[in-house]
C-alpha cells in the first residue's frame, strides 16, 4: 500500500489544523492567519499532486481502480462501524481541483479582504471549509461523507453571514442553511435506508462495500413501496441531498441569495467547490444509480430523475440570469444553470461527462467570480451592472481574464474548455434513449444559447460603452460621493495573478477531454487512453460540434444585436430586452416569482403552523400544565390539612410529654458533686448488699 | 558469741491480732472518710475525706497481704505503693483544682458550685 493512500487524511487534516490555529489567533494576527491558511492549502495541494501522480501510475493498468484504507471506528453491538478514505479517479481529480482553485482563491482573498477588520476570522472559516470539503472528497464512507457534508454547510453558513451586521447577509445565511437542511434530512434518510438494506456504509471494502457488485446486486433484487427497486429509492433519497446542496430546481433559491457573502467565498464555495459537492456525491454513488457500470442488470430510473431535474434547472436558471442586474447574481444563476448541466451530463453520459464539466466549470466560474470580485473591488463595492460600463480601459487585466472566463462559460468553439465539456453533455443528450427522448437535447441547446446571451449582455454592460457611475454620482451626491468620486481602478497583483492563472486553466483544461483525446473520460472509466484525431471529423461527433458552435455564436451575436448596437448611456435606461418584451422580462427579473411563491405557500403555511403551535402552546399545553399544577396544589392542601389536624396533634403531644419527662429527670442533675457522690456511695452499698445476699443465698 | 539466726515468725499465729480487726478498722476509717466527703461543705475537707477512704483501702490491701498464705509475693505491697503515689498526684491535682475553683467562684463551698445543674 502506498504511503499517500494511508496518509490521505493529511489532506483534509492540514487545513483543519490551520483552522484550529487561526481560531485562537487574535484579530491582529493577520499575517499569521493568512500565511497559515495559504501554507496549509499549498501543502494539501502538494499531497494531492502526489496522490494524482500515483493515480496516473495506477491508471496505466487500464482497469478501474480504487485504493482504499479502512479502519474501525467503534463497535456497536456485534457490528463494527468502519471509516476510511478512498483514492480513485473521482477523488483524485476533485482533490487537485479543490486544493488548486482553493489556493488561488485564498491568495486572492488576501487582496480582496485587506480592508476587513475580521481578516483572521475569514481565513479561519475558509480553512474550515477547505478541510471539510477535502474530507468529503476523500471519505470512503457515506456517514463520514455526510458529516463533512454538514460541515461544509456550516462553513457556508458562517461565510455567507460573514458580514452578519448586514440584515440581508444574516437572512441569506439562514436561508442557505435551512434550505440545504431540507435536502439533507432526506439524504440522511437515504443513508439510513442504505444501511438498513445493505448493512454497510463503506463505499469500497474488498467486495463487501455498498458500491460493489455483491451489495448492489442484492439491492437491485429488493423492491420497496410502489414497486420501486431499492437502489433507485436510495438513489433518489440521496439525490435530494444533492438537490439542496447543488441548488437544483426546487431548492435553488438559497444560492443566489448566498452572494451576500464576500466574493472569494462566492467563488470558492458557491461556484467552484461546495455546490459541486452534490454532483460529486451523485458521481460517487453512481453505481447505485446505474448498476450497468458494474455489469449488473438493474433499474436506473433514478438517473432519469437526475437528468430531468438537471435539465429543468439548466434552462430555468439560465432564463432568470438573462434579466438580473447584479453582477454576482447573474453569475449565481449561471452557476445554478451549469450545475443543472452537470446533473444532465451525469444522468445521460455517466460520471466522466458530469465530472468533466464540473472541473472545467470550477476553473472558469472561479475565474468569473474572482473577476467580478476584482470589478466590485475596483468600482468601490458597486455590484449593479447598470452603474458600471466602460471598465475595459480602467481594468485591462480583469477585462481580458473575465473575457476568457465568459467565452469559456458560453462554450466558445474549439479553444475554450467550456466548449468541450458542454459539447460532451450535448452529445450525451443526443444519444439518450431515456424518458423524454430528444427533449433534454433541445433543452440543453436552448440553455447553452441563453448562457452565451446573458454572458454577452453582462460583458457589454460591465466592460463596454462608457462609464455610468459618475452620472449616478451627480444624482445622489450625498451618500456615494466619497466612494464613487474616484474612477474605477485595476486591482493589485495579488488579485490579478490568480485571475491570470485561472484564465490559463479555463482555456487549457478543455484539451484533456476532447473527443479526439478523451483523457478525462478514460481516466474516470479506468480504460487506456488513445489519440483518435479522426474522431473529430466523424459523423458521430462533428454535427454536435457544429450545432453547439453555432448555438454559442448565435447567442453571442444575439446579445450583441440587442445590447451592443446602441451604447447604453444611462444607468436608469430600460433594459433593451424589456423594451422588446415588456411582458416576459419582469417575470424573469423576478425569478419566475419562485421566492414569492415560497413566501406565499410554504413560508405562509409555516408561519400559520407556527402560529397554530403557539396557540396550542398557550391554550392546550399551557392549559394542561395549569390544570395539573392546580391539581397538585389541591392535593397538597388536602395533605396539609391531614398533616395539621391528624398527624401533627399526635406528634405534638408526644413531643410535649417527652419534654416534660426530660425536665423531670433533669432535676436529678443538680450540679452538686456531693449528691452525686452520695448516690454513688449508695449504689456501691446496694451492690455490696446484693453480693452479700447472693453469697448467703448460695 | 554469734547471735542466733533471726527466725521468721510463722505467718499465722494465734498470738497475732486477727485479720478482722484490721478490716473493721479499715471499714470504720472508710465510713469516716465517706461521711466527711459527703457531709462537709468545704472542698478541702471533702478532699481530706476522700484521702481517708483511699487509705482505708490501702490498709485493707496491707492486711490481706500480711495474712496471705503466699506472702512472699509483693503484689499487695506494690498495689499500696502505687496507690499512695497516685493519691499524691491526685491530691496535688485536687488542690490545684481547688485553687482555680476558688479563683473563679471566690468560694470553696460545694453547695454554691452547681454550674453543671441540668
Amino acid at each position: 500500500m502506498e504511503w499517500i493512500v494511508q496518509n490521505l487524511w493529511w489532506i483534509p487534516a492540514l487545513p483543519l489544523l490551520a483552522a484550529g490555529f487561526i481560531a485562537v489567533t487574535p484579530r491582529s494576527g493577520r499575517l499569521f492567519a493568512s500565511a497559515t491558511a495559504i501554507g496549509s492549502m499549498a501543502l494539501a495541494l502538494i499531497l494531492s499532486l502526489k496522490a494524482f501522480f500515483l493515480g496516473l501510475d495506477t491508471a496505466r493498468s487500464g482497469v478501474p481502480w480504487h485504493l482504499v484504507h479502512n479502519f474501525d471506528w467503534f463497535q456497536s453491538g456485534s457490528s463494527m462501524m468502519q471509516l476510511g478514505w478512498v483514492l480513485d479517479p473521482l477523488s483524485v481529480l476533485m482533490l487537485v481541483m479543490v486544493t488548486f482553485v482553493g489556493l488561488l482563491i485564498f491568495i486572492f482573498s488576501v487582496g480582496y479582504m485587506s480592508h476587513d477588520e475580521n481578516f483572521t476570522r475569514f481565513f479561519g472559516f475558509l480553512s474550515l471549509f477547505a478541510a471539510s470539503m477535502l474530507g468529503l472528497i476523500v471519505s470512503n464512507n457515506l456517514l463520514m461523507l455526510f458529516m463533512c457534508w454538514e460541515l461544509v454547510g456550516l462553513a457556508s453558513y458562517l461565510l455567507i453571514g460573514f458580514w452578519f451586521h448586514k440584515p440581508s447577509a444574516a437572512a441569506a445565511a439562514k436561508k442557505a442553511f435551512i434550505t440545504t437542511r431540507i435536502g439533507d434530512v432526506v439524504f440522511f434518510l437515504g443513508i439510513l435506508f442504505l444501511y438498513w438494506k445493505s448493512g454497510t456504509l463503506q463505499f469500497y471494502d474488498n467486495g463487501s462495500g455498498c458500491l460493489e457488485k455483491d451489495k448492489i446486486s442484492s439491492l437491485i433484487a429488493m423492491t420497496t413501496v410502489g414497486g420501486l427497486a431499492v437502489n433507485t429509492a436510495i438513489g433518489l433519497l440521496i439525490f435530494c441531498g444533492a438537490i439542496g446542496k447543488s441548488g437544483q430546481f426546487p431548492l435553488h433559491v438559497w444560492l443566489p441569495d448566498a452572494m451576500e457573502g464576500p466574493t472569494p467565498v462566492s467563488a470558492l464555495i458557491h461556484a467552484a467547490t461546495m455546490v459541486a459537492a452534490g454532483v460529486f456525491l451523485m458521481a460517487r454513488v453512481y453505481p447505485l444509480l446505474e448498476p450497468a457500470v458494474l455489469g449488473v442488470e438493474g433499474s436506473n430510473d433514478a438517473l432519469t430523475v437526475v437528468t430531468w431535474v438537471g435539465a429543468i434547472t439548466a434552462i430555468f436558471a439560465a432564463s432568470i440570469a438573462v434579466a438580473q442586474t447584479d453582477i454576482k447574481r447573474i453569475l449565481a444563476y449561471s452557476t445554478v444553470s451549469q450545475l443543472g448541466f452537470m446533473m444532465m451530463g451525469l444522468g445521460m453520459g455517466g460520471v466522466a461527462v458530469g465530472m468533466f464539466h464540473l472541473l472545467t466549470h470550477a476553473f472558469f466560474k472561479a475565474l468569473l467570480f474572482l473577476g467580478s470580485g476584482s470589478v466590485i473591488h475596483g468600482c468601490h463595492e458597486e455590484q449593479d451592472i447598470r452603474k458600471m460600463g466602460g471598465l475595459k480601459k480602467y481594468m485591462p487585466v480583469t477585462f481580458l481574464t473575465y473575457g476568457i472566463g465568459m467565452l469559456a462559460l458560453s462554450g466558445f468553439p474549439l479553444v475554450f474548455s467550456g466548449f468541450w465539456s458542454k459539447d460532451a453533455i450535448i452529445e450525451a443528450a443526443r444519444d439518450w434513449k431515456g424518458f423524454g427522448g430528444m427533449l433534454p437535447f433541445i433543452i440543453g441547446i436552448t440553455a447553452a444559447l441563453l448562457t452565451a446571451f446573458y454572458m454577452t449582455r453582462q460583458m457589454i454592460y460591465v466592460f463596454f460603452c462608457n462609464n455610468r457611475s459618475h452620472e449616478e454620482n451627480s444624482e445622489h451626491t450625498h451618500d456615494t460621493s466619497s466612494h464613487a468620486s474616484h474612477a474605477p481602478h485595476e486591482s493589485p497583483a495579488v488579485m490579478t495573478v490568480p485571475l491570470m492563472i485561472l484564465a490559463v486553466f479555463a482555456v487549457g483544461l478543455g484539451f484533456l477531454g476532447t473527443p479526439s483525446w478523451p483523457w478525462i473520460q478514460s481516466f474516470m472509466n479506468g480504460s487506456p487512453v488513445a489519440l483518435h484525431t479522426e474522431e473529430l471529423g466523424s459523423s458521430q461527433v462533428l454535427p454536435v460540434l457544429v450545432i453547439s458552435s453555432v448555438v454559442t455564436i448565435c447567442g453571442i451575436f444575439l446579445g450583441w444585436w440587442i445590447y451592443g448596437r446602441k451604447p447604453i448611456l444611462h444607468a436608469d435606461d430600460l433594459d433593451a430586452l424589456e423594451k422588446m418584451r415588456p411582458d416576459i422580462y419582469p417575470v424573469l427579473r423576478n425569478k419566475f416569482y419562485i421566492d414569492e411563491f415560497y413566501e406565499g405557500t410554504i413560508i405562509r403555511f409555516q408561519s400559520w403552523f407556527a402560529e397554530l403551535c403557539d396557540l396550542a402552546d398557550y391554550w392546550l399545553w399551557n392549559g394542561v400544565v395549569m390544570a395539573l399544577s392546580y391539581a397538585v396544589i389541591g392535593l397538597s392542601w388536602v395533605s396539609r390539612f391531614f398533616d395539621e389536624f391528624g398527624i401533627n396533634g399526635g406528634f405534638d403531644q408526644t413531643c410535649q410529654k417527652l419534654t416534660e419527662g426530660g425536665g423531670w429527670i433533669s432535676r436529678a442533675q443538680n450540679g452538686q458533686t456531693q449528691k452525686y457522690l452520695g448516690i454513688l456511695g449508695l449504689g456501691a452499698a446496694l451492690i455490696a448488699l446484693l453480693i452479700l445476699w447472693g453469697c448467703k443465698a448460695s | 558469741m554469734p547471735r542466733p539466726p533471726v527466725r521468721l515468725k510463722p505467718l499465722i499465729e494465734t498470738k497475732m491480732i486477727p485479720l478482722s480487726y484490721y478490716l473493721i478498722l479499715a471499714a470504720l476509717i472508710f465510713c469516716v472518710g465517706m461521711a466527711g466527703a459527703l457531709m462537709r461543705r468545704n472542698l478541702i475537707l471533702t478532699l481530706v475525706g476522700i484521702e481517708l477512704m483511699l487509705n482505708a483501702a490501702n490498709l485493707n490491701f496491707i492486711a490481706f497481704w500480711r495474712y496471705n498464705p503466699s506472702a512472699a509475693s509483693h503484689a499487695g505491697i506494690m498495689f499500696v505503693i502505687f496507690s499512695i503515689a497516685i493519691a499524691a498526684a491526685e491530691a496535688s491535682v485536687g488542690l490545684a483544682l481547688v485553687i482555680s475553683i476558688y479563683r473563679h467562684y471566690k468560694t470553696i463551698n460545694l453547695d454554691k458550685i452547681d454550674s453543671l445543674k441540668g
